[in-house]
């Protein structure tokens, strides 16, 4: 990584701009500081009409409220399950469907590559309505797989989409080595272009993650009566109430839906980066 | 990449140069694979695809032309044809006229803020050193790893008019930001540009990266302003990358569902900070009204598809591959 130098940017300049960039980054990480500074708060300094940005006396009060008044656990499992099923599940076949449109010259490519485009666009809430009767003749109300496969199915395009460019990017004299030394295409697919796509896999697979992970208009439209099946962004909503907001309890419970996404984006940062810049990057 | 085949048959992408990606395969048995092989590969994604996508917005059309209320989910009543009934309804009635506008304004307004504000941090990425571009880094993947849901509780709690640090910092003692219809959706655009513009931010500045840097340094040599490199050198070999990020951003803020929800209770005060999405969500699972619900998603559907031949377009203009 080296810094992009660009001549007749003298030092006070880049002083102002590194100040202007800490200072921006402080901004940016203010709430996230915020929250989890609250839910370490006691419960008289959270709803205290003085807000510090500090405090003496660190508690674990509102995390222990939030393990104990909901199945917080429970939730939390059913989450992680759910958004790691779809994940691995939209790896498998968005790198195939990817493969597919880069590698192959075949009629009704440009007509399919517009498809998962104009995909993208369905607004996911409108077709609540639908999928609900469609889980319901399914029989699937209720279950976590109500949550997948829509779910998988909203990440797809977008996958397929970010896909493109990494695969793309393996030379096809790769492709063409393979052949000569004489290993099938399916072979070439799994043990030469899949690890190499890997990265880029990493990178699309936080977009189905997260829009995964924060799912709660499905769960909360399929999971009606079987509360054991609910997943966390509506348990957090239960400690939102009218003018009586257990301000400790939402941040503590923030800060538990949060960790997990924000370990998975600085685990994959590096190829987040360098991925999406070779994602859009013809 | 050597031209190892014949030219690719002329696909159906029109203004594509020929010849400029070259393929050495045209999907005949010399490379291993049958035509069918690709079809092969796209089974899973379209049987997916089209199970859970397809069928419900062609569900959802159809729904849009029925009326369709509690008494027909029961069974108790059939469903009976309304033709354009519902959507007669639809733009007859002020509200929901009115809630298409303030989407639509919403909705350019946090696209431009997430863009202005991301394409500005990035080119402040490449003028600063190893150290401040990781704090800036880190923090804005803070931002864009938190979920909606979170995000819009937490920014909800630091403008709360009792116990929020915001109010007290800028002194506007216990203002109210969910109470106005202007100060509420300020509010919710400022929590959806802290969320989307990292993705625009690190986007563009992996763009500016890929850019040679002796192209840089022969504008400056001839005395260009930062300001002119950017305008005449860096912006149109960005263009590209640009029209992906306006793209995504336009798909993701026009779509704005969790953040109003959760920040405005639902919708605002008699509902003054509805969004398209929102109101057809309420329309549905509030009132029951499944087929002016589905109506609603019908008219947003065409408009984001409108979008999306624009930009399709603005591609093949380019002369830009699929």
């Amino acid at each position: 990584m080296t810094a992009l130098r660009i001549p007749g940017v003298r030092r006070p300049g880049r002083l102002l701009a590194e100040a202007a960039a800490l200072l921006t980054a402080a901004v940016v990480a203010f709430p996230l500081y915020w929250m989890v500074l609250s839910a370490f708060k006691p419960a008289g300094e959270v709803q205290s009409t003085e807000p510090r940005p500090w405090t003496l006396s660190p508690s674990l009060d509102s995390f222990r409220r939030v393990f104990e008044q909901q199945d917080f656990g429970r939730y939390f499992l059913n989450s992680l399950l759910v958004a790691t099923t779809v994940v691995l599940a939209s790896a498998v076949v968005a790198f195939l469907a990817a493969t597919a449109v880069t590698r192959f010259r075949f009629r009704f490519r440009t007509t399919i590559l517009v498809m998962f485009l104009v995909a993208q666009m369905v607004p996911v809430e409108a077709l609540t309505i639908p999928l609900f009767f469609l889980m319901r003749d399914a029989g699937l109300l209720n279950t976590l797989g109500s949550l997948v496969l829509p779910h998988l199915a909203f990440s797809l395009p977008f996958a397929i989409w970010m896909l493109r460019g990494f695969v793309r990017a393996v030379p096809e004299a790769l492709e063409e080595q393979a052949r000569i030394d004489g290993a099938s295409h399916a072979r070439f697919l799994w043990t030469i272009l899949f690890p190499l796509v890997l990265p880029g896999l990493v990178a699309t697979s936080v977009f189905s993650f997260i829009s995964t992970w924060n799912d709660f208009l499905f769960a909360k439209s399929f999971l009606i009566s079987d509360t054991s099946q609910s997943t966390l962004p509506m348990a957090l909503l239960v400690f939102f109430k009218p003018d009586e907001n257990d301000w400790g309890g939402i941040m503590a419970g923030s800060t538990v839906m949060t960790i997990p996404v924000l370990v998975f984006f600085v685990l994959v940062q590096r190829r987040l980066v360098s991925g999406l810049g070779g994602a859009v990057k013809d | 990449m050597t031209l190892t085949a014949p030219a690719p048959p002329p696909s159906a992408s029109a203004g594509k140069t020929p010849g400029r990606r070259p393929r050495s395969r045209t999907g005949e048995n010399r490379t291993g694979t049958s035509a069918w092989t690709p079809w092969l590969y796209l089974l899973p994604a379209l049987a997916v695809l089209g199970a859970l996508l397809v069928y419900p917005v062609y569900q959802l059309g159809l729904i849009s032309f029925l009326e369709y209320t509690q008494a027909q989910v029961s069974g108790g009543e059939p469903t009976s044809f309304q033709g354009l009934g519902n959507y007669t309804a639809l733009f007859t009635d002020p509200q929901f006229r009115q809630v298409l506008l303030a989407t639509v304004v919403f909705a350019a307004a946090c696209v431009a803020g997430t863009l202005a504000v991301g394409c500005a941090l990035a080119v402040l990425l490449t003028r600063v050193r190893a150290l401040p571009r990781l704090a800036l880094m880190l923090a804005a993947l803070g931002a864009w790893a938190t979920p909606a849901v979170t995000g819009s509780t937490v920014w909800v709690f630091l403008f709360d008019a009792d116990f929020g640090p915001v109010n007290k910092l800028l002194g506007l003692g216990d203002f109210s930001w969910t109470y106005g219809r202007y100060s509420a959706f300020a509010l919710v655009l400022l929590e959806v540009v802290w969320c989307s513009f990292p993705f625009v931010m690190v986007t563009v500045y992996a763009g500016i990266r890929a850019v040679p840097a002796e192209v840089l340094e022969a504008a400056a040599l001839d005395g260009a302003s930062p300001w002119r490199i950017w305008r005449s050198v860096t912006a149109p070999l960005l263009r590209p990358i640009l029209a992906v990020v306006t793209i995504q951003s336009v798909i993701w803020d026009f779509k704005v569902f969790t953040q109003i929800y959760v920040m405005t209770g639902g919708g605002g005060i008699a509902g003054q900070n509805l969004v398209l999405n929102v109101y057809a969500y309420q329309q549905a699972f509030a009132s029951s009204q499944y087929s002016l619900g589905a109506a609603i998603g019908v008219v947003m559907l065409l408009i984001l598809l409108a979008v999306t031949l624009v930009y399709l377009r603005i591609l093949r203009r380019q002369g830009e591959e699929l």
